[in-house]
C-alpha cells in the first residue's frame, strides 16, 4: 500500500531484495541458492604443479629444438640496393630521383649464392623505417571502394584525404596506401658459369591472400572492359600508370592485381617485407636456385632516402612454419628449460616444506 | 531520541486554574484568555487549521487561508516528458558517467584514433540500463502511487459523507475512517464511534509493531456522533510543522463556541492518527487532515538515508585515481614523444603520407592538444566503465545470496535475513568491532515473570508456565513467610502492578485456535503491550491473583483475589522515559471501600534497561529512585534487587505517594500546564514529573527474567575469535548487564573486569582512575613476556562516566587526553560493557572507536528503536527483526532475525564478499593493464600516431563480452575456503588467522595492488614484445605470404584474452559447472566472434580490414604455438609465485584450503605423520572423550606443527589451550600475546611429558618464542 516502499534510492543506489517489505517466503533450499553447488577444488601446491612443470619442460625443448632446427635450416638471402653508399650501383638512381622524370632509372646488383636454394624460393621486398602503420596512413583507404563499389568509386570516403581527388576528380585507388604503392621493378637473373644471363621466371600470382584477392577485392562494375570502368577517375598522383594498366593479364589487373593487394595489407612494423614474387621449383633434380652468381635488375621508381629508408630483396626458402625466425624455437628451448629447472626446485621445495601440501582436488 | 528545541522569543502563556471537580485526564483552561495567547505567541513553525475550512469568530483572528500541498502522494522521481533529461542529468552527475561522456564527446569531436562507438556503445549500454531499471522502479511508484492518491475516501462535507479521491484531500478536510482502513493522511481524532473518545490503531506498515494502540479524542470533541455534529465543530488546529519524527507531535486545539469563549485542548502524538496506520476495533471515527500528501509523517520518513560507503570503494577509488595518474602521465608522455620524434618534416610527413590542408593549418598547440587527447580516448580503457557495472552488479546479485540463505531464515517469525543495501556486502568482512545491544538482541527479549519482592518477602509464582493460567491461589508461594507483615503493602503492591502499565486487554478472542482468555470460566483477556516486560508483569500478577480486566471509561479494573472487581480511574499516565527511567500513574481508587475519594498517586517505579521505547511506555524506574524514597524497607528491596541483578534478572521497584486532593490538584494543575505547552513541552513535563515523582514509599520490587537468544553465547565466541571485538551497549543497569556478559560468553570467569563507573569516579577522581586502569592494563602488556599469568581484560563503563570522558575538559589542552586513554585501555580489553547508555551516546561511542587512529570498521546490532542511532552511525548497521518493532531493521542496512545470523553474515558472507570483491577490483585493473598497455607499447613502433592495437570491435567488446562474465561470476560464487570452515563451532582456531588474512581491507592495500599492477605489465610486454618478435620481419605461414598490422593486433589480442581468462581460472578455488561453463564459454565465444567478425564483408562497415584475419593467423602454424608459448609465458610467473608463497609462507587460509586430509596413521612416526591443522582440531575433539591417548596425539599434532609445517604458532597454542582439560584459560588467548599463549601451554604441555614420558612429545616451551618471534 505504501508508494514510497519502493525504495526511492539514489542512482546507483541498488535496490535489493526484500528491501522493505517482509519476505513471507522460505528461501528455497537449492544448491544454487545455498552456494552449495558441487565443485571441483583445485589447489596450486608444489605438489600438484610439479608434474605440470616437468611435463611442459618436456614438451616445450622437444618442440623448441625442432623449431629451432627447422629455422636454421631456412635459407635467406638479402640484398639492400637503397643505393645511399656511393658504391652501390643504385647510387645515382637513387640520388637523381624525381617524380616527373619519364624515363626510368634501372641498376643491376650482382650477387651471388654460397648455397643452392631448394625448393620454392620466395622473393621479397624490404622497406625499412617506412611507416605504413601510421594512423593516418592506415586509414586513409577506402574499402568500399576497392570492393567495386560504383558509388566509392566515383565518391571517395573521406578518410581518404588529402588522397581522395585530383581536380575535382575521383581517384581510384584513394588513399595515401594506395598511392605510395611500391612500384619498383626487380628482375633476377642467373649468371650460368659460362657468363650468360639467364632471367630466372618469377610468378606473380599467389602473392597475396586468396580472400583479399576473390571478395574483399574487386574491380567496379561487372564490365571486363577495365578502362571504362574506371572512367571518370584518375590516377594517384605518385603513379605513373592507371590502375587498369597494372598489369597485361585481366586476372590481375585493376584492383585485383596481386602487387597492389599486398601492398594494400598494410604492415605492422616500420620496418616490414612483402612478397614480391615467388620463385617455382621447376623439378626434383636441380635446385629452384642454384649456387652461383646472380644479377638483380632493378628500375628504380620508388624514393626512400627522403625519410631516410632503406630498400632490400630477399630471397628466402620457406618451411611449414614460415621464414627464418629462430625467436619461436629459442624462446621454446628458453620457457622448457625454465620450466624443467622450476620443477626441480620446486621438488626440493616440496620435499623440504611441502610435506603437507601432498593433497588437492578433492570434490566438495 | 528526543530533542529538545530551544527557540527564542516570548513563551506560550496559559494561565491554568483546576477545576475541582476534575475528573478527567484533560482539564479546563481559562477562558479569557485562549484567543489573545495564540495571536500574541510568535511561533514561527506552526500552521493553523481550519477544521472544515470555516473561518473562525471574527474576533479570534484574521483567517489567513494557508496553502498546503494536496494528499497526492509522489515517491516518483520523474514525469513522462522530464524523465529522459532528468534521467540523463542524474546519471552523469556520477563521476564516472561523466569521464566516460566526456572521453565520447572528445571522440565525437576530435579525429580520434578509434571510433566514438567503442566508447559510445558502452557507455549507452550502461546508461540505458540504468535508465530502463530506474524507469521501470518509477513507474512502479507512479502505479502504486495512483492506487494510492485515487484510493476513495469518505469526507464530510455539509454535513454529509462525500465520497471522493484521496488525493483530492487537503488540509482542514474532515474525513470519516471505517475499521481496517487505512488512514489517507495525518489526522486529528475528532471522535469515534467507540463511547469514549477512543480508537485502536495498528501501525504495522508504520513500524513493524503490530499491536493496537490506542488513540484518544479531545473530550470536547469525542461526543459528535454524526456527521452534522461534526460538521457543526468550530475549530481551528494550531501545530507544529510537519516533521519525520513518527512520535512526536505537538498542537491545539481551540474549539469556538457561540456566545463562548474558545477552549483550547493540547493535542499530542495520542491524538494524531498517522498516514499508513489502519484502524481496528473501532467501528469509524471522524478526524481532521492536517497534515497532506508529501507533508505526513510517513511521506517524510520515507527519504533516503545518507549512503554508506565501504572500505573497498574507497580503495577502489583511489586505485581508479592512480590509474587516471597513469593515463594521463602515458598520453602526455606520448605526446612529447611524439613532437620530439617528428621533429624533422620527413618523419612527420613523409611523403607517402601527407597531411590534409585543414590538419595542416592548425597550430601546432591546437595540434599538440589534440594529440594528447586522442592519446586519453586510445588509453581510456584502462578506466572501464564496466568495472562500475560489474561491481554494482556482483553487489547487487550478491546479495541475493544472503536474502536467500536458508541458515539466516528464522521458521518462528517467518523471515529470512534482508537486505536494504547491498552496497556494504563486503564491509561485513571486514569488522572489526561489533557493538550490540543487550534486550532483544543477546536476550530473546521474551520476558517471564521470576518473583517478586514486597517489604522483604519474596514471592515466586508456582509454575513457569507460558501464557498458562494457574489458579491464583496456588500460585503465591512465601518463601519469607512472616505471617501478617504488611499486608496493606502488598495489596498495593499487587495493585500498583496491575495498575501502572500501558498493556491492553485484548477482549477474548481466539488466537490460534487456543482461548487464551478463559480464566475462571469467566472470559477474560489477554494482553498485549509492545514492551514484553508489561506483559510479563500484568501476567504475573494473574498468576498471583490480581487480574487487570481492562480500562473502560478511564477506569481500571481489577480482579482481585478474591474475586472482587476493583476500580481505579485512571487520571494520569506519567509516560515512561529514558532519562528519569519510571513511569508512573495517578489513579483513584473509587471500589467504595474505605479509600474511596482517596487519591493515590501510585508510582510503580521499576528499573529495566532504560531503553526508550517509542509509544510504549514502560512502567520502570531504577535504583536512582532509591533518593525519592521516603519509606519502605529500602534496605531490604535493595538487597533483594541487587541480587537479582547479579543474577542477570531485570528488576523493577514499585512505590507510591497518597497525595491528597489539594496536591493532586497542584500536580494536576502542573501537568496540564506542561501538557499545553507548545514550546518546551518536554522539558516542562519533566519538570512536572519531577515534582509528582517524589517523596515516594518504597512497596517491593519485581524480577523478570530475559533469556539468552539461542547460540548468543556461541556467537560472540565466534565473533571473538575471528579477531572482532565486541562491545555491548546497554540502557541496562551494570548488574544485570554484566550478568548477562557471563552468560554471553563475553566476560570469563579468568576475565579481570575493569570498572570504570559513576561509583568509582565518585571515589576516586575521573583523572585518577583513568591513569590507574591504563597502568594496570599497560604494566600487563609490558610484563607479559615473563608473566606466566596472562591476564585478561574486561572493560565496564557506564553512561554517566563516558559522559565525563568524552565530554572536553575545560582546560583545553586535556580534551583529548581522556579520550585517548580511555581509547588505549578499551584497546586492551577483550570485551567492554558500556551500561546506562542513553541513545545518543551509543552513537557516541560507535563515533569514538570510528575515528580513533586506527580507523576500524565498525557494526552495530540493535533491535529497538533506541539503537537505530547507533545503527545509522555504524560502518554497517544491521537490525534485528525483533519484538520491539522494525525501527532497527528499516534504518539498518542489513536485518536478520536473529543474534546467532550474525555469525554467518559476518564469518562467511562477509568474508566471502570481501575475497570476492577484492580479487574482482584487482582482476579488472589487471586486465585493463593488460589490454591498454600493449597500444601504448605500439606507439613507439608507429610514430606515435595513436594508432590503435586492436580492431574497434576488440576495444569495444574486450571489457563488455570477452573477459566480463568469467569475473562476475567469479565474484558471485566464488568458494576459496568452504563454508563449514568459515563458521565451524568455536572449536577451530583459524578463524583468528582466516580472517586476519583479510583484516585490514588486507587484500586491496598498495603492495597487492602493485603486484597486480605489476603483473599486468609484464603481461602486457610478454603479448606485445612477444608477437613483436614473431613478426620480426618475417613470414609466418608456410605459403609465404605477409600478415599486417591487424594481425598483429589480433595476435596479441588472442593471447591477451586467453591469458586474462586463465589467469581468473588460477584463482578460481571452487569449479562449479557454471565457471566451467562461464570461463571456456567465453574463450569459445571470443573465437566464435572472431570467426564470425571476419567471415564475412559486413555490409554496413565501412572498412573491411578484419577480413579473415583471424582465420589466416589460425591457419598458421607458428601463430598456434607463439600464441600457446606467449600464454605460458604470462601465466609462468603468478603460477610459481603462487605455488612458492603458499609452500614457504602460507597464509591461514591457504593452510585451512589444504587442511582436508587424513589423520597420521602412526602418531609416533613422527616424520611420516602428516597432520593437516583441521584434524588437530578433530583429534582433540575426540579427545575429550577418548582420553589421555588422544591427548597425546593432540599434542604430537602440534609440536609436529610448530616443528615441520611451520604453521603459525598462535594458532597452535590456541589450539593447544582450547583443548587443554583447564579449558578456561584458553578462551581468551586469541588476543594475546603468542608468547604469552606459549607460556601458557607449560602446564598442560608438562603434564602431558610427564604421563607419557616414553614418547617423544618433549616440548621445548623456552625456545619457541625464539622462532616465533
Amino acid at each position: 500500500m505504501m508508494a514510497s516502499s519502493y525504495n526511492a534510492k539514489e542512482d546507483g543506489h541498488v535496490t535489493v531484495p526484500g528491501g522493505g517489505t517482509i519476505q513471507n517466503k522460505k528461501p528455497d533450499n537449492t544448491a544454487f541458492k545455498q552456494q552449495r553447488l558441487p565443485a571441483w577444488q583445485p589447489i596450486l601446491t608444489a605438489g600438484t604443479v610439479l608434474p605440470a612443470f616437468f611435463v611442459i619442460g618436456l614438451i616445450f625443448i622437444p618442440i623448441g629444438i625442432g623449431l629451432y632446427v627447422t629455422s636454421n635450416n631456412i635459407k635467406e638471402f638479402e640484398i639492400d640496393y637503397t643505393g645511399t653508399d656511393m658504391s652501390s650501383p643504385c647510387f645515382n638512381c637513387s640520388q637523381s630521383f624525381s617524380w616527373n622524370s619519364t624515363r626510368p632509372c634501372t641498376c643491376a646488383l650482382p650477387f651471388s649464392l654460397e648455397q643452392p636454394f631448394e625448393s620454392n624460393v620466395f622473393m621479397y621486398y624490404g622497406l625499412s623505417n617506412f611507416y605504413q602503420n601510421h594512423r593516418r596512413y592506415v586509414k586513409s583507404r577506402d574499402d568500399s571502394q576497392l570492393n567495386g563499389d560504383t558509388t566509392s568509386l566515383m565518391n571517395p570516403s573521406k578518410e581518404c584525404e588529402p588522397y581522395a581527388r585530383n581536380e575535382k576528380m575521383p581517384i581510384a585507388p584513394c588513399g595515401a596506401i594506395a598511392n605510395s604503392m611500391f612500384n619498383d621493378t626487380l628482375d633476377l637473373y642467373y649468371i650460368d658459369p659460362n657468363g650468360t644471363r639467364i632471367q630466372i621466371p618469377l610468378m606473380k600470382k599467389g602473392i597475396a591472400w586468396w580472400t583479399d584477392k576473390h571478395v574483399k577485392f574487386r574491380n567496379p562494375g561487372g564490365n571486363p572492359n577495365l578502362t571504362s570502368a574506371f572512367q571518370g577517375t584518375t590516377k594517384p598522383i605518385n603513379w605513373r600508370k592507371p590502375v587498369y594498366e597494372l598489369d597485361t593479364d585481366a586476372e590481375n589487373n585493376g584492383f585485383i592485381n596481386e602487387d597492389f593487394i599486398v601492398w594494400m595489407r598494410t604492415a605492422a612494423l616500420p620496418t616490414f617485407r612483402k612478397l614480391y614474387r615467388i620463385i617455382q621449383k621447376k623439378n626434383n633434380m636441380t635446385p629452384t636456385l642454384p649456387r652461383g652468381n646472380y644479377t638483380l635488375e632493378v628500375t628504380y621508381n620508388y624514393p626512400v632516402r627522403s625519410f631516410e629508408g632503406r630498400k632490400r630483396v630477399i630471397l628466402s626458402t620457406i618451411s611449414w612454419m614460415g621464414g627464418k625466425n629462430p625467436f619461436l624455437g629459442i624462446a621454446y628451448i628458453t620457457v622448457g628449460s625454465v620450466c624443467f629447472f622450476l620443477g626441480v626446485v620446486l621438488l626440493i621445495i616440496h620435499h623440504k616444506y611441502g610435506s603437507r601440501n601432498n593433497t588437492a582436488d578433492i570434490p566438495n | 531520541m528526543y530533542i529538545f528545541t530551544q527557540r527564542p522569543g516570548p513563551s506560550l502563556i496559559a494561565t491554568v486554574t483546576t477545576d475541582v471537580s476534575c475528573s478527567n485526564i484533560h482539564t479546563h483552561t481559562p477562558r479569557p484568555h485562549c484567543d489573545w495567547c495564540a495571536g500574541e505567541e510568535y511561533w514561527v513553525d506552526s500552521r493553523t487549521v481550519y477544521i472544515g475550512h470555516k473561518e473562525p469568530p471574527p474576533a479570534a483572528e484574521a483567517y489567513i487561508p494557508q496553502r498546503y500541498p494536496d494528499n497526492r502522494i509522489v515517491s516518483s522521481k520523474y514525469t513522462l516528458w522530464n524523465f529522459i533529461p532528468k534521467n540523463l542529468f542524474e546519471q552523469f552527475r556520477r563521476i564516472a558517467n561523466f569521464y566516460f561522456l566526456l572521453i565520447f564527446l572528445v571522440q565525437l569531436i576530435i579525429d580520434t584514433p578509434t571510433s566514438p562507438v567503442t566508447s559510445g556503445l558502452p557507455l549507452f549500454f550502461v546508461i540505458t540500463v540504468t535508465a530502463i531499471k530506474q524507469g521501470y522502479e518509477d513507474w512502479l511508484r507512479h502505479k502504486a502511487d495512483c492506487s494510492i492518491n485515487e484510493c476513495p475516501v469518505d469526507m464530510v462535507q455539509q454535513g454529509t459523507v462525500v465520497r471522493t479521491q484521496s488525493s483530492k484531500l487537503r488540509v482542514g478536510d474532515v474525513v470519516m475512517v471505517r475499521e481496517d482502513e487505512t488512514f489517507p493522511c495525518d489526522l486529528i481524532l475528532l471522535s469515534s464511534s467507540r463511547g469514549d473518545g477512543t480508537c485502536y490503531v495498528t501501525t504495522t506498515s508504520l513500524d513493524g509493531e503490530s499491536s493496537h494502540k490506542t488513540y484518544y479524542a479531545v473530550p470536547d470533541t469525542m461526543a459528535f456522533k454524526t456527521e452534522q455534529e461534526v460538521d457543526s465543530l468550530h475549530a481551528t488546529i494550531e501545530c507544529e510543522q510537519p516533521q519525520p519524527d513518527l512520535y512526536k507531535f505537538v498542537g491545539r486545539i481551540n474549539i469556538y463556541k457561540e456566545r463562548e469563549d474558545p477552549i483550547a485542548r493540547p493535542l499530542g502524538a495520542e491524538n494524531l492518527l498517522l498516514r499508513g496506520a489502519t484502524l481496528k476495533n473501532t467501528g469509524h471515527i471522524y478526524a481532521v487532515a492536517i497534515y497532506t500528501g508529501m507533508d505526513t509523517k510517513m511521506a517524510l520518513n520515507y527519504q533516503s538515508k545518507s549512503q554508506k560507503r565501504s572500505a573497498v570503494e574507497k580503495s577502489m577509488n583511489a586505485f581508479l585515481i592512480v590509474y587516471l595518474c597513469i593515463l594521463i602521465s602515458k598520453a602526455v608522455i606520448n605526446t612529447v614523444l611524439k613532437y620530439a620524434w617528428q621533429w624533422s618534416a620527413d618523419r612527420d610527413e613523409p611523403w607517402y603520407n601527407h597531411r590534409t590542408e585543414i590538419d595542416r593549418e592548425r597550430h601546432v598547440v591546437i595540434r599538440a592538444f589534440t594529440d594528447f587527447l586522442a592519446f586519453m580516448v586510445l588509453f581510456n580503457y584502462i578506466i572501464p566503465v564496466s568495472m562500475y557495472v560489474t561491481v554494482e552488479m556482483q553487489k547487487f546479485l550478491g546479495s541475493y545470496f544472503i536474502a536467500w540463505d536458508k541458515d539466516m531464515y528464522d521458521e518462528e517469525l517467518g523471515v529470512g535475513a534482508q537486505v536494504n543495501t547491498s552496497d556494504l556486502n563486503e564491509e561485513l568482512g571486514q569488522v572489526e568491532y561489533v557493538f550490540t545491544d543487550k534486550t532483544g538482541t543477546l536476550t530473546e527479549n521474551n520476558m517471564e515473570f521470576i518473583e517478586c519482592c514486597v517489604d522483604g518477602h519474596v514471592y515466586i509464582p508456582h509454575a513457569i508456565c507460558n501464557g498458562q493460567i494457574l489458579s491464583a491461589a496456588s500460585s503465591i508461594d512465601m518463601i519469607d513467610s512472616s505471617p501478617g507483615g504488611y499486608r496493606r503493602h502488598e495489596d498495593l503492591f499487587f495493585r500498583a502492578l496491575c495498575l501502572c502499565h500501558t498493556v491492553q486487554a485484548k477482549e477474548e478472542e481466539t488466537v490460534d485456535s487456543i482461548k487464551r482468555g478463559i480464566h475462571l470460566g469467566k472470559p477474560t483477556s489477554f494482553y498485549i503491550s509492545s514492551s514484553p516486560d508489561e506483559v510479563a508483569l500484568v501476567e504475573g500478577m494473574k498468576r498471583l491473583g490480581y487480574t487487570y480486566l481492562r480500562l473502560k471509561d478511564s477506569h481500571m479494573e481489577i480482579l482481585n483475589k478474591d474475586d472482587e472487581i476493583e476500580r481505579f480511574e485512571l487520571l494520569h499516565v506519567l509516560n515512561f522515559d529514558s532519562v528519569r527511567r519510571r513511569m508512573s500513574v495517578i489513579v483513584k481508587s473509587s471500589s467504595g471501600n474505605t479509600h474511596s475519594y482517596k487519591q493515590h498517586l501510585i508510582h510503580i517505579i521499576m528499573d529495566r534497561n532504560s531503553e526508550i521505547q517509542m509509544y510504549t511506555i514502560k512502567p520502570r524506574a531504577d535504583t536512582s529512585i532509591f533518593p525519592r524514597v521516603v519509606s519502605g524497607k529500602v534496605e531490604q528491596v535493595r538487597a533483594r534487587v541487587e541480587q537479582n541483578a547479579v543474577e542477570g534478572l531485570r528488576t523493577l521497584c514499585v512505590a507510591y505517594r497518597s497525595l491528597s486532593p489539594a496536591e493532586y490538584e497542584e500536580a494536576c494543575h502542573q501537568l496540564s500546564d506542561a501538557k499545553l505547552a507548545l514550546k518546551d513541552r518536554e522539558q516542562r513535563l519533566a519538570q512536572a514529573y519531577d515534582l509528582i515523582e517524589r517523596d515516594f514509599t518504597l512497596l517491593g520490587a519485581t524480577a523478570v527474567e530475559d533469556r539468552l537468544q539461542e547460540k548468543a553465547a556461541d556467537t560472540i565466541e565466534s565473533l571473538q575469535k575471528a579477531g572482532m571485538k565486541v562491545w555491548v551497549l546497554t540502557g541496562d543497569k551494570m548488574e544485570t548487564a554484566a550478568a548477562t556478559c557471563y552468560a554471553s560468553k563475553l566476560f570469563r570467569r579468568s576475565t579481570q573486569i575493569l570498572e570504570l563507573t559513576k561509583k568509582r569516579t565518585e571515589e576516586q577522581s575521573l583523572h585518577d582512575v583513568l591513569f590507574d586502569l591504563s597502568r594496570t592494563v599497560l604494566r600487563q602488556r609490558s610484563l607479559s613476556g615473563l608473566s606466566v599469568e596472562c591476564q585478561d581484560y574486561g572493560l565496564i563503563i557506564d553512561g554517566a562516566t563516558l559522559s565525563a570522558v568524552l565530554k572536553p575538559s575545560p582546560e583545553s589542552s586535556g580534551s583529548g587526553n581522556y579520550r585517548e586513554i580511555f581509547l588505549e585501555i578499551c584497546r586492551n580489553c577483550s570485551a567492554v560493557l558500556c551500561c546506562r547508555m542513553a541513545p545518543l551516546q551509543k552513537a557516541q561511542i560507535v563515533k569514538l572507536i570510528k575515528a580513533s587512529k586506527e580507523h576500524p570498521i565498525t557494526l552495530a546490532i540493535g533491535d529497538g528503536a533506541n539503537d537505530v542511532s547507533m545503527i545509522l552511525e555504524a560502518h554497517v548497521g544491521i537490525g534485528i527483526m525483533g519484538k520491539e518493532g522494525r525501527q532497527a531493521a528499516r534504518n539498518s542496512d542489513y536485518a536478520i532475525p536473529k543474534f546467532k545470523h550474525l555469525k554467518k553474515m559476518l564469518l562467511v558472507h562477509g568474508h566471502f564478499y570481501y575475497i570476492r570483491i577484492a580479487e574482482l577490483v584487482q582482476y579488472f585493473f589487471y586486465k585493463n593493464v593488460c589490454f591498454i598497455f600493449p597500444q601504448f607499447l605500439y606507439q613507439f613502433f608507429c610514430g606515435f600516431s595513436q594508432q590503435p592495437l586492436y580492431d574497434t570491435a576488440y576495444l569495444t567488446l574486450y571489457n563488455i563480452s570477452f573477459t566480463s562474465l568469467p569475473i562476475l561470476l567469479y565474484s558471485l560464487i566464488e568458494k576459496h575456503i568452504s563454508i563449514e570452515m568459515l563458521k565451524r563451532d568455536p572449536t577451530l582456531f583459524e578463524p583468528i588467522i582466516l580472517f586476519l588474512d583479510v583484516a585490514k581491507n588486507a587484500l586491496l592495500r598498495w603492495p597487492v595492488f602493485l603486484y597486480w599492477t605489476c603483473l599486468g605489465l609484464f603481461n602486457a610486454c610478454i603479448f606485445f614484445f612477444g608477437a613483436y618478435f614473431l613478426f620480426d620481419n618475417t613470414t609466418f605461414t608456410s605459403n609465404g605470404q605477409m600478415f599486417g598490422n591487424w594481425t598483429f593486433g589480433t595476435l596479441v589480442f588472442t593471447v591477451l584474452v586467453f591469458t586474462v581468462t586463465l589467469k581468473l581460472a588460477l584463482d578460481t578455488h571452487h569449479w562449479t559447472w557454471i565457471n566451467h561453463f562461464v570461463i571456456w564459454g567465453s574463450l569459445l565465444f571470443y573465437v566464435i566472434f572472431s570467426l564470425l567478425w571476419g567471415g564475412i564483408i559486413w555490409p554496413f562497415l565501412n572498412y573491411q580490414r578484419m577480413y579473415y584475419v583471424f582465420m589466416q593467423m589460425l591457419s598458421s602454424g607458428p601463430a598456434w604455438l607463439g600464441i600457446i608459448l606467449l600464454i605460458a609465458i604470462s601465466l609462468l610467473p603468478d603460477v610459481v609465485k603462487k605455488v612458492l608463497c603458499r609452500t614457504l609462507w602460507p597464509t591461514a587460509t591457504e593452510r585451512a584450503q589444504v587442511g582436508r586430509t587424513e589423520l597420521c596413521t602412526d602418531p609416533y612416526d613422527m616424520g611420516l605423520c602428516i597432520i593437516m591443522l583441521k584434524h588437530e582440531v578433530m583429534a582433540a575433539d575426540e579427545c575429550h572423550n577418548n582420553g589421555p591417548q588422544d591427548l597425546v596425539t593432540v599434542s604430537l599434532c602440534i609440536q609436529i606443527a610448530i616443528d615441520k609445517m611451520q604453521l603459525c604458532s598462535l594458532s597452535v597454542a590456541y589450539a593447544c589451550l582450547y583443548h587443554s582439560p583447564t579449558a578456561t584459560i584458553g578462551h581468551s588467548v586469541y588476543n594475546v600475546d603468542i608468547r604469552k599463549s606459549l607460556t601458557h601451554m607449560t602446564p598442560y604441555l608438562g603434564l602431558i611429558s610427564e604421563d607419557f614420558s616414553s614418547m617423544p612429545v618433549a616440548i621445548e616451551v623456552e625456545h619457541l618464542p625464539t622462532e616465533v618471534g
